[in-house]
């Protein structure tokens, strides 16, 4: 059984606000889950002879040119939830913390 | 004649002879939507200003007699992905009035070809689950028993084309979520390899494992539509040089691999049943059966699932309430980005998010998201042996019918173990389909065929032949 502070500190990570209630659930699901990915280490019989697959992963590049999406860009601006003219509005970063 | 009833070739030989227009065709689906959908609920949103729109200037394109298979037919679209000016919600609270800015590679392709879009199907939030339960606004019902789910996590899609709401639907499959539904609800869906068909405008939930792809009435219509959307997209760097060919595979000395694996305690005998039958006279037609091993298929329901989440926590780190959907107000910055992930996300999306996190974070990396990428080799391998000996695998889809709704809920992981079939495939990045090969009762049941990289030409030659005996 994993901790409630392991599940806080979890959700402090992936940056995700919940409740007593939710942490408490978490704390069974979580658990639950974790146990059955510990099947893995049964897997565990020449971990070191396998290799990760990168033969097939190559760069793809293209040509550094200048593509026009300016209509895309107004879009784009036009989603964003608080804004200054083109600015995105944002708290200050160095409150962050 | 019902309109709605027939499938994309027959569709598109009476728009060629004239008998009817492709206004014709879309006001058709739009009515049985209005009739079947309230209670269905498999539409998230119905375009039906662009569906006819669309439909009138197919008909512009038809009448001067140069148009293809897909010209006028209309379709409906998973709501994960993107349609320039209508909504996308991903099923999702945190996204419900998020309105898309651009096309998606494949609906740039499906428009283009002067295809008809009907609307958004509903879905598992951000295409997490196997039952459409964890849909934001209320799962979508199956077709044949509305007391019973949809299938996940394309859940919308695959129970429109079973309703005669549409005539395709696009899914989309990160661990299931096309072969899943569409043995539910008794359609045919095609998973395709990982690279054949471009992820632009998907919105991504596990991004070396997320596939679109077609759910249709029968093979040659998800065929047709396969052929559209698939090939290389400037737009997604993961995408292949691919070409659809036809192949003249047939069943006759065609070999067959049966992996023992997958006949294990856990599938329902019923299921079993059926889809030995299938197997039988596929036997029966020619082909030649070989019981086989892939030895690794235990691990590797937690294999995916650790990576999935992995991945999904990284993607889904961008709903933020900085850019788009729905943004709280804090004090502090840090407090906006996670009381917008709070209030926005529903429990099995924040669930996989802590996951996804539990296994990056320092300390459990080795242990969890390292250790499943190194199992997920042993996978490959398994697979790779497989088709040096045989030519497709064929197996069920899922181990049991389509459940009751809100039989699994309160169990997460026994709502991960319907997945238990179709994993594999994701982690190794094959192809594979879900073809309905008979029923228990009113409730159908899905043979799934396995095919190399890059064969689902072979898949869908075989399955149009199977599809005819059974």
């Amino acid at each position: 059984m994993i901790s409630k502070e392991e599940v806080k500190h979890i959700a402090k990570l992936a940056r995700l606000e919940l409740t007593e209630k939710e942490i408490e659930k978490m704390q069974k699901d979580m658990s639950a889950i974790l146990d059955y990915f510990n099947l893995l280490k049964k897997a565990d019989r020449h971990p070191m002879s396998i290799k990760l697959d990168r033969h097939r992963v190559s760069n793809q590049l293209r040509k550094d040119e200048v593509i026009s999406s300016h209509d895309l860009v107004d879009e784009l601006i036009a989603a964003v939830p608080d804004k200054k003219d083109d600015y995105i509005k944002v708290r200050p970063p160095l409150n962050l913390l | 004649m019902d309109l709605t009833e027939l499938t994309i070739k027959q569709a598109h030989e009476g728009l060629k002879k004239k008998e009817f227009s492709s206004v014709d065709l879309t006001k058709a689906y739009l009515e049985q939507i209005k009739k079947t959908d309230k209670e269905l609920n498999a539409f998230l949103t119905v375009t039906e200003n662009l569906a006819v729109l669309q439909a009138e200037s197919a008909d512009k394109k038809i009448a001067t007699g140069n148009f293809g298979q897909l010209t006028g037919i209309p379709g409906a679209i998973k709501d994960a992905i993107l349609v320039e000016g209508e909504k996308c919600t991903a099923a999702s609270k945190i996204l419900e009035n998020y309105i898309a800015p651009y096309d998606a590679t494949v609906i740039s392709k499906l428009k283009s070809q002067g295809a008809v879009i009907l609307g958004k199907t509903n879905l598992d939030e951000f295409a997490m689950g196997g039952s459409g339960e964890n849909s934001a606004f209320g799962a979508a019902k199956n077709p044949l028993d509305k007391t019973r789910v949809a299938g996940g996590s394309s859940s919308g899609s695959a129970a429109a084309v079973a309703a005669a709401e549409a005539q395709y639907a696009l899914g989309s499959d990160t661990g299931g979520s096309i072969r899943l539904p569409s043995s539910f609800c008794g359609v045919v869906g095609l998973k395709p390899t990982y690279g054949a068909v471009s992820r632009y405008g998907l919105i991504a939930f596990g991004s070396s494992l997320d596939q679109i792809g077609p759910i249709a009435k029968n093979v040659q219509d998800a065929k047709i539509v396969f052929e559209t959307i698939s090939g290389k997209d400037a737009m997604d760097a993961t995408s292949a040089e691919y070409v659809f060919e036809d192949s003249n595979a047939s069943l006759k000395g065609l070999k067959i691999g049966v992996p023992k694996e997958y006949f294990v305690k856990g599938l329902d005998p019923e299921v079993e049943k059926v889809i030995r039958g299938a197997i039988k006279k596929a036997e029966d037609a020619g082909a030649k059966i070989e019981e086989l091993s892939l030895p690794n298929t235990e691990f590797a329901l937690a294999c995916y699932y650790i990576i999935a989440l992995a991945e999904a926590s990284a993607n889904l780190a961008r709903f933020d309430g900085i850019k788009y959907g729905l943004s709280e107000k804090a004090d502090k910055l840090l407090d906006v980005y996670s009381k917008t992930k709070g209030h926005g996300f529903g429990q099995e999306v924040k669930r996989r998010i802590m996951l996804g996190t539990y296994s990056l974070s320092s300390g459990y990396y080795d242990a969890y998201y390292k250790k499943a990428q190194q199992v997920r080799q042993l996978l490959k391998q398994d697979f790779a042996k497989a088709f040096k000996i045989v030519d497709l695998l064929f197996c069920p889809v899922s181990p049991v019918p389509a459940v009751k709704i809100g039989e699994r809920t309160k169990d997460p992981l026994s709502m991960y173990l319907m997945d238990i079939y179709t994993v594999s495939v994701n982690l190794a990045g094959l192809p594979a389909i879900s073809l309905p090969v008979g029923k228990i009762r009113n409730l159908p049941v899905g043979l799934q065929i396995i095919g190399n990289h890059f064969q689902e030409n072979k898949i869908l030659s075989i399955a149009a032949e199977i599809e005819k005996v059974v």
